[in-house]
């Protein structure tokens, strides 16, 4: 059953055509890798399928517990409250706050107490703050990061940074995971730990989750279809195997640019 | 956990205890005569202007939003406090006023608010100038303010105590908003708006929130102002004003409420002394100002708070073992 549908998906910036009439469907706990060369679109996709960039064209149906609802050209945070979760590439942690304050901030949409009971702190501030608290700290856990709760997210080493920003994507509670990147600048201790962490965290959180990625050992030893896209366009979507050997795929991605591969 | 609630509890109790000393410290000092009619003037502008820094920096130093008007929000609180209080002249009018300064300000800050803060960047900056500039100019061409000539004989209800209760109690509220989902939901917003709004926060909603609430408290101080000093003109709340009040919260600390309650402090305090040297005055107050900006360019507090955990951090980095990386 597909979670998110894309259908006739365009985006152009100017003359520019970043993304162009693509068709996806991911469905429900997939991992699905989306790769292509540099500026083929990827990241704009993602922009798209959160809300930074309104859609010129196309449809994107997501499904929540209500059930399906377009959500294109809705502004981010709507799509993060559906469901929706995301990180960035160049990493956007809020570098000068502490490591728990950036998984507390991410928990803000499920806060009940409005904004006049918080001049106050009263009783329901006191249970909400306590309940997240525990749950940011139950997250840190399982990122490794617990120990470092009272770090800035500045002082934190690159590859931890990239585990903040997972944890933080997932304290929204998401039911799709966005991954952009995970496994840029990370050496390949860290990408093996990397790749059991996102099997780990599929699992314990019943994630669909969608990833781009350069490191294609990352790709084709996690991801269970691929879909690719260059210039704009999805060329090819199948298994690792069926991708690997894919003659459109190596001519315009793996062969041609060998040094994003 | 239970650790960290025990010294949660110590800390409110510790801040209970340093409110009221500080109060009746103050009060002791008027009642013995220490602190005279002349210093009591420049207490009422600390208070006034701690309340007025701390409301800009909830918009300006927490959420990142650049505001340019807060003299604006002042004059509009300080000439609706005015006239109700020259119209009904008893404590029940004073309140009355104070609301109403209040409420009107935090209007006009969610009608300049709306409009400009969807947008991302330094449109409020611009915004808040020209609508300051706009109050200002209103206020110069009205019959009921009487214009440029000002107001005369707003009868004075406040005193120290009430200063003090509305200070404590500006500093009370903004500290606790702060200290909740929704203040860091402002706080995530200066650090990555984009961010920010992808973990599922409305950006738009909560730079209204605290502009509004800015506005709100930038509207009592005006009205206390009214209320403590007598006289109204429209020129108090020019351009130079906003700036001041801008000056405080950048001396104290962008990001600090007891930087701002410090910076508003120092700066009244040197500009008090400063008097006796009237000619030269400007002169040393903007040197003050260089040297402590050269030495401390992220302001006195930066963004941290003066509190007792900042003591014993402060204790356990001369013990030599540790060496934790600060910022």
């Amino acid at each position: 059953m597909p979670i998110l549908t894309v259908e006739k998906l365009t985006k152009s910036f100017g003359g520019l055509t970043a993304v162009s009439n693509v068709n996806m469907e991911i469905n429900e706990g997939e991992l699905l890798g989306l790769i292509g060369p540099n500026g083929a679109g990827k990241t704009t996709l993602f922009n798209l399928l959160t809300g930074v960039y309104v859609p010129t064209t196309g449809k994107i149906v997501f499904r929540t517990k209500k059930g399906e609802e377009s959500i294109q050209g809705l502004r981010p945070y709507k799509i993060c409250g559906k469901g929706i979760a995301r990180t960035f590439q160049n990493i956007r942690l809020f570098k000068n706050l502490t490591v728990l304050d950036n998984v507390r901030i991410a928990m803000h949409k499920d806060i009940q107490y409005g904004i006049f009971s918080s001049f106050v702190h009263g009783l329901r501030y006191n249970k909400e703050e306590k309940k997240i608290v525990e749950e940011s700290i139950k997250l840190l856990e399982i990122l490794g990061l617990d120990k470092k709760k009272e770090e800035l997210a500045n002082n934190l080493p690159y590859g931890e940074q990239r585990h903040l920003e997972i944890a933080r994507a997932l304290a929204t509670n998401p039911s799709l995971l966005l991954l952009d990147e995970p496994a840029a600048g990370m050496n390949p201790a860290e990408t093996t730990e990397l790749i059991s962490l996102i099997r780990h965290i599929r699992e314990e959180f019943n994630l669909t989750i969608l990833l781009i990625e350069h490191d294609m050992s990352l790709v084709m030893q996690t991801c269970e279809r691929i879909y690719v896209l260059d210039y704009g366009k999805i060329i090819a979507n199948g298994t690792p195997e069926q991708i690997k050997s894919d003659k459109r795929v190596i001519e315009a991605y793996l062969g041609e640019d060998v040094n994003n591969a | 956990m239970r650790e960290m609630k025990s010294i949660f509890k110590a800390s409110n109790v510790v801040k209970l205890v340093f409110i009221v000393l500080t109060y009746l410290l103050v009060q002791f000092l008027i009642n013995i005569g220490i602190i005279t009619d002349y210093y009591q003037t420049t207490l009422a502008t600390i208070c006034i202007n701690i309340i007025l820094a701390v409301s800009l920096n909830l918009v300006t130093g927490f959420t990142g939003q650049f505001s340019l008007g807060h003299a604006g929000f002042m004059a509009i609180g300080a000439y609706a406090c005015a006239i109700i209080t020259l119209k009904n002249p008893t404590y029940a009018g004073f309140i009355q006023g104070v609301a109403a300064g209040a409420i009107l300000s935090a209007i006009v800050g969610v009608a300049v608010g709306l409009p400009t803060l969807r947008l991302r960047g330094d449109y409020l900056a611009i915004a808040t100038l020209g609508m300051a500039e706009i109050i200002r100019i209103i206020f110069t061409n009205l019959k009921i303010t009487n214009g440029a000539a000002g107001l005369q004989g707003i009868p004075r209800f406040i005193n120290w105590t009430w200063l003090f209760v509305f200070t404590a109690a500006t500093l009370i509220i903004i500290s606790n908003f702060i200290k909740s989902s929704h203040g860091r939901a402002c706080i995530a917003i200066r650090e990555d708006e984009i961010a920010a709004e992808a973990m599922g926060i409305n950006t738009t909603k909560y730079k209204v929130a605290a502009f509004v609430i800015g506005a709100f408290f930038a509207g009592v101080a005006g009205a206390l102002y009214a209320s403590y000093f007598y006289f109204l003109k429209p020129n108090i709340f020019n351009f130079a004003k906003s700036v001041d009040i801008l000056v405080i919260v950048v001396l104290g600390g962008m990001g600090s409420l007891t930087g701002s309650v410090l910076g508003a402090a120092i700066l009244a305090l040197i500009s008090t002394f400063l008097q006796r040297f009237s000619e030269v005055r400007m002169i040393i107050y903007s040197l003050i100002l260089i040297i402590i900006m050269l030495f401390r360019p992220q302001g006195i507090m930066g963004s941290r708070e003066l509190s007792l955990s900042l003591f014993k951090r402060a204790a356990s980095k001369i013990e030599p073992k540790v060496g934790k990386e600060r910022s």
